[in-house]
């Protein structure tokens, strides 16, 4: 079964690095980068929502946050691009951790409502406070990141391959803390607040970490976004950009490593075929959408991992104490 | 070992524990009987610091332990389990297990960021905790089984073993055997008896009065959330005030 995993990952970052050459144009280069982008977010709101079983709606919120720090930092006070980037994870796990500390007291929807308001709020304090944020205008001019060893990340290619090396690393670590005791702890959480309590787990510290380490990703990819777009407005924190990332979710497998991944990726490609259809394409994607939550609701990558469990699971289960006496006794007769 | 004093519990004007004071010693199995919405539960609430009293003290091993939380509890060593335990029924048994053991590490995210080696022997330890606790309850044969396809009795074996892997000193059992047949609650009683024989103190709730008084050492009855009686099996049963309790004043006198 490890096996078989590592073989997928490897065959996914392989399609990754091969991509731009199978690429017909820049065009699909930026579809894809931007598809990587909002992965490294969705990942990052899996690890709440998915694992730890916190629904946050305060995630693209979180997302404008690491953007308009790169974007801020970069623009008006000429720091180096790196050194933004750097900062735009910690920034947004900064604030993530005073807001934390309020809503996560709350559980269950109250926790989804509250944080609904959150990112609304975070939404119009960028869209409001010009002085930081340069408003609806929005923060024009931000600078390609500075080439690193003759590396120009102002070509798309380059470019392409920053967002896919984060994006690397994020499902690296990800797959490190969920496969981790610190990652039982987070889904022992999601089973429920009060068995995990009386197995001596800390809730609010635990669930404060992982909305941390969210929010985190959630910075880091509005980071990358305001790298590679360079142009920022108060919309990308929109509460529509959660929505969209919990429906990446959903159709990958939400709890599940691959999932969100995958689903961040083929939505967006999925919904770039659909471009015919106009306005009409939510009409033809909407009851897509519907049909995969009620007949998969662990999503592709979820209900793909439930039947390899099962059928692991019955491969080691030892044969069952009558069926071994039947064959037993077929045995004797034979003999 | 665990000692409760005068303890009171009230959800607005409802007072759902009244005054309870009791002992449990070291090593012995005690059970706590009353009839529905006797306060069985909230009781054991308290004693697991799921709640807070609204007055009195608790105190463990001499300590006083009011007013603290659950899971300060359960480091302190007192497991409890549920009336019904929610398992994650998309993985096996023994990875349910796992995380049973994880108050007594200290891995934390550097350390899972860095894989270093301690994380690598605690991850190990938990892991040999929930084989042992998994052993313990008689279910070796089904650790890879997922938890979702197991029966019900092997589920509150399971429930067992998730408190066992905490290492605690003493249990709290909220209806161990309830939604079992007769002959899979022996088989359980047995199992209490077993942790007994470790030298766990064991203290029960439970609808089932032959498993009590087969098993208990000690039994509190609770009635309207207040302690009507305390004493053996023997002692409990010959109580007028506990018969009529459960069967009404009209058979208290036969």
């Amino acid at each position: 079964m490890r096996h078989t995993a590592s073989l997928g990952w490897s065959a996914l970052l392989l399609f990754g690095l091969a991509f731009p050459f199978i690429a017909g144009n820049d065009y699909h280069l930026t579809v894809m980068s931007t598809a990587y982008i909002y992965a490294i977010a969705t990942v990052g709101l899996n690890l709440i929502t998915g694992y730890t079983g916190q629904f946050n709606l305060a995630h693209s919120g979180f997302m404008a946050v690491g953007a308009y720090t790169v974007g801020i930092l970069t623009v008006d006070y000429q720091m180096p691009f790196w050194g933004a980037l750097a900062l735009s994870g910690l920034v947004a796990a900064g604030i993530g951790f005073f807001v934390g500390l309020v809503s996560l007291r709350l559980k269950t929807h109250f926790f989804s409502i509250f944080t609904l308001c959150v990112g609304y709020i975070m939404y119009l304090l960028i869209e409001k406070w010009e002085s930081l944020t340069h408003g609806t205008v929005g923060i024009v001019g931000i600078p390609a990141p500075e080439s690193i060893a003759g590396l120009d990340f102002s070509e798309p290619r380059t470019q392409y391959y920053l967002v896919l090396a984060f994006l690397a690393a994020s499902m690296w670590i990800m797959h490190r803390i969920v496969n981790s005791l610190l990652g039982r702890t987070f889904m022992a959480i999601r089973n429920g607040d009060d068995l995990a309590q009386s197995l001596g787990i800390n809730l609010m510290r635990n669930k404060l970490l992982a909305f941390m380490l969210s929010v985190f990703f959630a910075g880091l990819a509005g980071g990358l976004y305001a790298g590679y777009v360079r142009f920022l407005g108060p919309d990308l924190g929109r509460v529509e950009h959660t929505f969209d990332m919990t429906m990446y979710m959903l159709v990958g497998g939400i709890g599940t490593l691959a999932g969100p991944l995958l689903g961040a990726i083929t939505v967006p490609w999925l919904t770039q075929q659909l471009q015919f259809l106009q306005d009409y394409r939510f009409v033809v994607f909407g009851p897509v959408l519907v049909l995969l939550v009620i007949f998969m609701p662990h999503g592709i990558v979820g209900t793909w991992m439930a039947r390899r469990r099962r059928k692991a699971a019955q491969l080691a289960a030892p044969v069952a104490p009558v069926l071994r006496a039947v064959t037993a006794r077929k045995g004797a007769h034979r003999a | 070992m665990l000692e409760m004093n005068a303890i009171t519990k009230r959800f607005g004007g409802l007072v759902a524990v009244n005054d309870v004071s009791v002992r449990f010693e070291r090593g012995t199995i005690n059970a706590i009987i009353g009839p529905n919405g006797a306060g069985k539960t909230t009781f054991f609430n308290l004693a697991s610091g799921a709640l807070s009293p609204s007055a009195g003290s608790i105190k463990l091993d001499g300590q006083d332990v009011t007013g603290l939380r659950a899971d300060q509890m359960a480091r302190r060593g007192i497991a409890r389990t549920f009336q019904s335990t929610t398992l994650f029924d998309n993985a096996t048994v023994l990875d349910n297990l796992i995380v049973g053991h994880r108050l007594r590490t200290r891995a934390n995210l550097i350390d899972v960021l860095l894989g270093t080696r301690r994380l690598k022997d605690e991850e190990a330890a938990c892991r040999s905790k929930a084989r042992e606790a998994l052993d313990f309850v008689g279910l070796s044969h089904i650790e890879a089984r997922l938890a979702g396809d197991i029966s019900q009795e092997q589920r509150k074996r399971v429930a067992f073993a998730l408190a066992l892997a905490t290492d605690p000193a003493l249990l709290l059992l909220d209806e161990p055997a309830g939604g079992v047949n007769p002959e899979e609650t022996e088989g359980l009683a047995n199992l209490v008896r077993k942790m007994k024989g470790l030298g766990l103190t064991v203290c029960l709730i439970e609808h089932k009065m032959d498993m009590i008084m087969n098993l208990a050492d000690k039994i509190l009855v609770l009635n309207h959330g207040e302690k009507i009686a305390e004493g053996t099996p023997a002692e409990v049963r010959a109580n007028p005030v506990v018969i009529e309790a459960y069967l009404g004043s009209d058979h208290a006198d036969a």
